[in-house]
């Protein structure tokens, strides 16, 4: 046992030795992820390119250290507590449970997460506007104002919106929730058609040929899975499909207006900035993503008889070819 | 590594702690391959979390956490005994259940739990930080536990239990109702699961639907290695080495967060944590000489 002991307190020395004070010391960012994926890497890459943008080079005034828990939320405590123990000046957490990780181990030092959808319920602020405490973000929540603008300038006679959902999405009730909250503000009447199985879409979509003017594809997996079914409802009745997700345009729905993950990190990126500058994450407000692209099937349009007038083809940055 | 970073380590090794305990009595007493804990660690953490919100008192809400984790044990116990299904395959379906049925719980892939009253709301705002006084409440539940446990393993059912895992023919024998034996110790050993899946989430500040992934394998890493550091021949020891394992895991995942510096980035940690793993499972041999 002595003899593991030692090595083991050498291991322990070797290790501490990079961490002694250098002569002029670089700010520090730590990065803190729960798993490898697409989405989450883009958004860290937005997130130190605009490091970078604002003046902050890694290596030379700007020291990254950046740790993924590899879907591990045992190791993602862990690194919570390791950034915690080196006091970086700003700790970035992408990810509702990294974000509440280091939120948990945390109170003093400045967290700014990345990537969350739901910043209140998942207890990471109190108020979005002055979030008061060491915490604030970006939260990727859908934009459903803005998509319901872009269906009233699209569709500007719809008066009803079918929406077909899975009810068992925990996702999609909160989405659709939120659209019955916003949608009686921009003119809309929300007409309901569930499809608890991907088998139900069609039959879901047939109900609501003639109840509705305009129909809406939420991020429901169920319903996107089994989207071919509301397009070809939608071509036959002439009623127009409109997708939050952006990739449903490629495969025939008329128009979506969505977000890059990369855009998030660079928004988030700034907000990083703003701290390294000296503001108090308390004084930042929790921003949604600012940067919004629009999605075009012009081919679908005409199908489902929606025109697109110039201006609005024109903001497009996608118009998937027929 | 600093002082809050070694003492996270301990405070998270002394929960996994639990969960090595847990294996330890199914893998080992029992000899039951059991990966329901996948399942029953996350179903802790949803059932006291769930309560905690709906502002049950929390020690009350950690207790049904356990008697919840008790139930998945019997659960795959049953499926073992009395559909014959075979234990591994009987473990791996309840397990699949339960990611479903912890969703269910929560109604809601996370449940947050950051400034909620938790067991631990005590331990906040006092003259020594919470960071320092968590891992020494941990350490003290989690040998009152260990030595509850030492208690049960040498009762007359604790003996039963053994013997079953034995030798079930013999304890059959023997007159030692070996159906009831596997359904206790599988209730038990999820109960302590669960125990430590709802600690988890009161002192990581949420209860999330994937807390589960790889449960298992800490909780077998950590058991293994126990047995390999203190080489156990009692109960008591072998308990002893499961915490000892499990601490000494997450001290390895901590010195793997800090290797960096060697080129080595965040995508390598797994493999740098099982590197260092199997360099502590061989130090004690080459301590005691090549030829053992």
């Amino acid at each position: 046992m002595p003899a593991f002991a030692s090595r083991f307190a050498a291991v322990l020395l070797l290790l501490a030795a990079p961490f002694a004070p250098a002569a002029e010391p670089p700010r520090t960012v730590a990065l803190t992820q729960i798993v490898e994926h697409p989405s989450l890497d883009a958004a860290r890459r937005g997130i130190l390119d605009e490091l970078a943008a604002a003046g902050f080079t890694p290596g030379q005034n700007l020291k990254v250290d950046y740790q993924n828990a590899q879907g591990n939320p045992a190791t993602a405590a862990q690194i919570a507590r390791k950034f915690v123990g080196e006091r970086p000046d700003v700790i970035v957490a992408i990810t509702t449970p990294s974000a509440q990780a280091v939120a948990a181990a945390t109170r003093e030092l400045p967290i700014v997460f990345c990537s969350v959808s739901d910043p209140l319920g998942a207890k990471l602020v109190r108020d979005l506007d002055r979030p008061g405490g060491n915490v604030t973000g970006t939260s990727d929540l859908s934009p459903i104002a803005e998509q319901l603008d872009l269906i009233r300038e699209l569709s500007p006679a719809a008066k009803r919106l079918g929406v077909i959902y899975n009810p068992g999405e925990a996702n999609s009730v909160s989405l659709v929730g939120s659209l019955k909250e916003l949608a009686p503000g921009k003119g809309f009447q929300v007409i309901e058609a569930a499809a608890p199985k991907s088998g139900d879409v069609l039959s879901a979509a047939r109900q609501l040929a003639g109840k509705a003017e305009a129909i809406y594809i939420p991020l429901d997996n169920t319903v996107v899975s089994a989207l071919e079914a509301v397009i070809k409802v939608g071509r036959e009745a002439k009623i127009p499909v409109y997708s939050a997700d952006t990739d449903s345009v490629g495969r025939g729905t008329v128009a979506s207006l969505g977000f890059d993950y990369y855009d998030v990190g660079r928004q988030t990126g700034q907000q990083v900035t703003r701290i390294l500058r000296g503001e108090k994450p308390g004084d930042i407000s929790v921003e949604r993503v600012k940067k919004l692209n629009l999605h075009l099937n012009p081919q679908a349009a005409a199908a489902m008889g929606v025109s697109i007038p110039d201006p609005i083809r024109q903001r497009a940055v996608n118009l998937a070819k027929p | 590594m600093s002082g809050i970073a070694l003492l996270g380590a301990i405070e998270i090794g002394l929960v996994f702690g639990l969960v090595a305990l847990g294996v330890y009595l199914s893998f080992r007493v029992l000899q039951f391959p059991d990966l329901t804990v996948d399942g029953s660690f996350p179903l802790g953490a949803a059932v006291a979390a769930t309560l905690i919100v709906h502002r049950v008192d929390p020690w009350l809400a950690t207790a049904a956490a356990a008697l919840a984790g008790a139930l998945a044990g019997l659960a795959t116990a049953w499926l073992n005994l009395h559909l014959r299904i075979l234990n591994l395959l009987a473990s791996i379906l309840t397990m699949i259940a339960l990611y479903s049925i912890n969703l269910r719980i929560m109604g809601r892939p996370n449940v947050a739990l950051l400034g909620e009253e938790t067991v631990l709301s005590a331990l906040q705002d006092r003259a020594i930080p919470a960071y320092v006084l968590t891992p020494l409440a941990f350490a003290v539940a989690v040998f009152a536990i260990k030595w509850l446990l030492d208690r049960f393993l040498a009762s007359e059912l604790g003996l039963a239990l053994r013997a079953t895992g034995a030798n079930p023919r013999m304890a059959r024998a023997q007159g030692i109702r070996t159906e009831q034996a596997i359904l206790s110790g599988m209730a038990l050993s999820n109960a302590l699961v669960a125990l430590a899946g709802a600690l988890f989430a009161q002192s990581q500040g949420s209860a999330d639907v994937t807390m589960g992934v790889g449960v298992i394998v800490v909780g077998l890493a950590a058991v293994i290695g126990g047995e390999a550091l203190l080489n156990p021949r009692t109960v008591i020891w072998a308990t002893t080495a499961c915490i000892l394992g499990s601490l000494l895991y997450r001290l390895i995942v901590a010195l793997a967060l800090n290797a960096d510096f060697l080129g080595l980035q965040a995508q390598d940690l797994n493999l740098i944590t099982a590197a260092l793993v199997a360099v502590a499972l061989v130090l004690p041999r080459l301590r005691s000489g090549p030829a053992r």
